[in-house]
């Protein structure tokens, strides 16, 4: 799968990045992909932030994989975000395994790779390394921005952080700052990882193998998360797999089971345990309101950035209730916001999957703010 | 468009900014957006309406209004706009005060339950009266507290608040309401426009 690696987008960032936690870095890669063109005024470019194991393949085939891009359901020519009007850009986040600077790249100083030694991330970092890439691309005001779950929070550092480089943001089934609950799933994750004894304190990789068991776990712990009961109870009930009764083993008896294994067990061939355990960790430190002093409030100050916030009623990770402090927030700042509950039993993953509602008030917020924009640039 | 929110519209001066609570599918909001250059903000319950506002490129937060006001601060809006909504709240006192808290001024309609019509199915009929701007049946009315806008105005009084202007609608007519006409107005108006706070 590395070799591949070699022939997809990447930029160079030169421009040393000081990270929060004190160390900095420099000449790493940025791995990224567009879709659709950039229009010659540069006012429909649209920036979508991927979640914890997603990566910059967004719509059409993944090259790497050879599967679907992970949000096919919404962009796509004719779809929500349509790449036949819109130049979409995603990056691989800093930390993940998609090409861009991480844990299993070569550490310089050791010309190894990394393993742990590679400097704790936070969700501010990896919006940082982005945006160098949108000067890359000589943009200056994005169209809009977007994101769900972990893309999300990076939405909001991102608006916070630079609050005049989008016009609209849509940031979706996300959270200002990490709950107890997820940083405990997010826990959860990594002690399965580390507890496998392959992963050998993060060095795995000099043996060329992977804790498969442990990462495959750590998937299957995200996979419960982002369904929801109802969701889970419709999909599965108590079906067996294949099989008429009982066996009165530990196979995989209920569907439900044979699904988790599998997903787990697939995740492993894309993705780097290592990755894992600085990504969740990102979230997990990830409090906006932390940042700012006076909170959330202030974090939002002087907005003039378009927010369309959207929640999915059964998620149970990233909650309405959270959504809606986000809303709250915007509201207590005087933001443009617009806010709406999704009412769907697919859970967290709605986002990800044809949840009609959803896809089509995102179609209809980006192409009314595309208007907007338009004029306003004329202005 | 509907006479009611005309009057509204010309209530608001231009470049205000408006909160409109319950503001279905946009119709008043665009109209103070497009004509009179004001930042609008609306809250709805429905999805349906949500979906239409955002169809039309206005601001819109999906909520209820009973129990989510309180996620707007203090005097956060030029004017809050409540159309046709207060009676079918639980406690329309408390909306009422959390209108107040969140608008410098507050622009409130409510259908008469005093207009001539009204009273007269209940006096010669003997049944809840059902009308254009009283639709439903006693059964499946969303309104709980009706009041007349005579009752509005004694509210008004009894809580202190300040009376601004009242104006009311019956068809295409409007007539501002006084104290020394309403009496009469109370009578002859379907719909009773109140701007206090």
């Amino acid at each position: 799968m590395d070799n591949k690696l070699e022939n997809i987008k990447k930029l160079d960032v030169s421009k040393p990045l000081r990270l929060d936690c004190g160390k900095t870095i420099e000449n790493f890669p940025l791995a990224y992909e567009t879709y659709g063109k950039l229009n010659a005024n540069k006012d429909n470019a649209i920036l979508v932030f991927h979640a914890l194991t997603g990566d910059q393949f967004v719509a059409g085939t993944n090259p790497i994989t050879k599967k679907e891009g992970w949000w096919v359901t919404a962009v796509g020519p004719g779809k929500a975000i349509d790449t036949n009007k819109y130049f979409v850009i995603c990056a691989n986040v800093i930390g993940g395994c998609m090409g861009s600077v991480g844990p299993k790249n070569i550490n310089p100083e050791t010309k190894k790779p990394y393993g742990l030694d590679f400097p704790v991330i936070t969700i501010k970092d990896m919006v940082r390394a982005q945006e160098s890439l949108l000067d890359h691309l000589g943009i200056k005001k994005l169209l809009c921005a977007t994101g769900g779950s972990m893309g999300g929070m990076q939405l909001l550092q991102f608006c916070a952080t630079f609050p005049e480089k989008t016009f609209s943001a849509v940031p979706i089934a996300c959270s200002s700052s990490h709950s107890a609950q997820n940083i405990a799933l997010n826990e959860l994750a990594r002690q399965a990882i580390m507890a496998d004894p392959v992963w050998d304190n993060g060095k795995y990789f000099l043996k060329n193998v992977q804790p498969k068991n442990g990462l495959a776990v750590a998937r299957m712990v995200g996979h419960i998360s982002y369904l929801s009961e109802k969701g889970m109870q419709e999909k599965f009930g108590r079906k067996l797999q294949e099989k008429a009764d009982y066996e009165f083993s530990f196979d995989a008896d209920f569907q439900v089971e044979s699904y988790l294994r599998h997903q787990g067990y697939a995740f492993v061939e894309r993705f780097d345990a290592n990755s894992i355990l600085y990504i969740t960790r990102a979230m997990d430190y990830f409090d906006l309101s932390k940042q700012f002093k006076g909170g959330l409030v202030e974090a939002f100050k002087n907005q003039k950035t378009k927010f369309f916030i959207m929640s999915f009623s059964s998620d149970w990770l990233y909650t309405t209730r959270e959504n809606k402090d986000i809303v709250i927030a915007l509201n207590a700042s005087g933001a443009d916001v617009s806010y709406s509950e999704i009412i769907t039993d697919k859970g967290h993953d709605s986002f990800l999957l044809n949840v009609p509602e959803f896809l089509k008030n995102l179609k209809n917020f980006i192409d009314t703010m595309y208007e907007k924009f338009k004029n306003e640039k004329r202005i | 468009m509907k006479k009611e929110f005309k009057v509204i519209a010309e209530l608001i001066p231009k470049n205000t900014r408006v909160l409109d609570v319950g503001c279905g599918d946009g119709s008043l909001m665009n109209l103070l957006q497009t004509e009179k250059n004001i930042e609008v903000r609306g809250l709805e319950l429905s999805q349906e309406n949500v979906q239409a506002c955002i169809h039309k490129g206005l601001p819109v937060i999906q909520g209820n209004a009973e129990t989510e006001l309180h996620q707007f601060p203090n005097q956060s809006f030029d004017y809050v706009v409540l159309s046709q909504t207060l009676q079918a709240f639980y406690n329309p006192e408390r909306v009422l005060r959390e209108l107040l808290r969140i608008g410098k001024s507050v622009i409130i309609s409510i259908p008469n339950f005093g207009y001539w019509k009204v009273r007269t199915k209940l006096l010669f009929f003997g049944t809840m009266p059902v009308t254009k701007t009283l639709p439903n049946t006693w059964y499946n009315t969303p309104n709980l507290h009706m009041c007349t806008i005579k009752d509005l105005f004694y509210f008004c009084d009894e809580k202190d608040i300040k009376i601004k202007k009242v104006v009311g609608v019956n068809e295409d007519k409007t007539s501002l309401i006084k104290r020394r006409n309403l009496e009469i107005k109370n009578l002859f108006s379907k719909l009773g426009i109140f701007l206090i706070g």
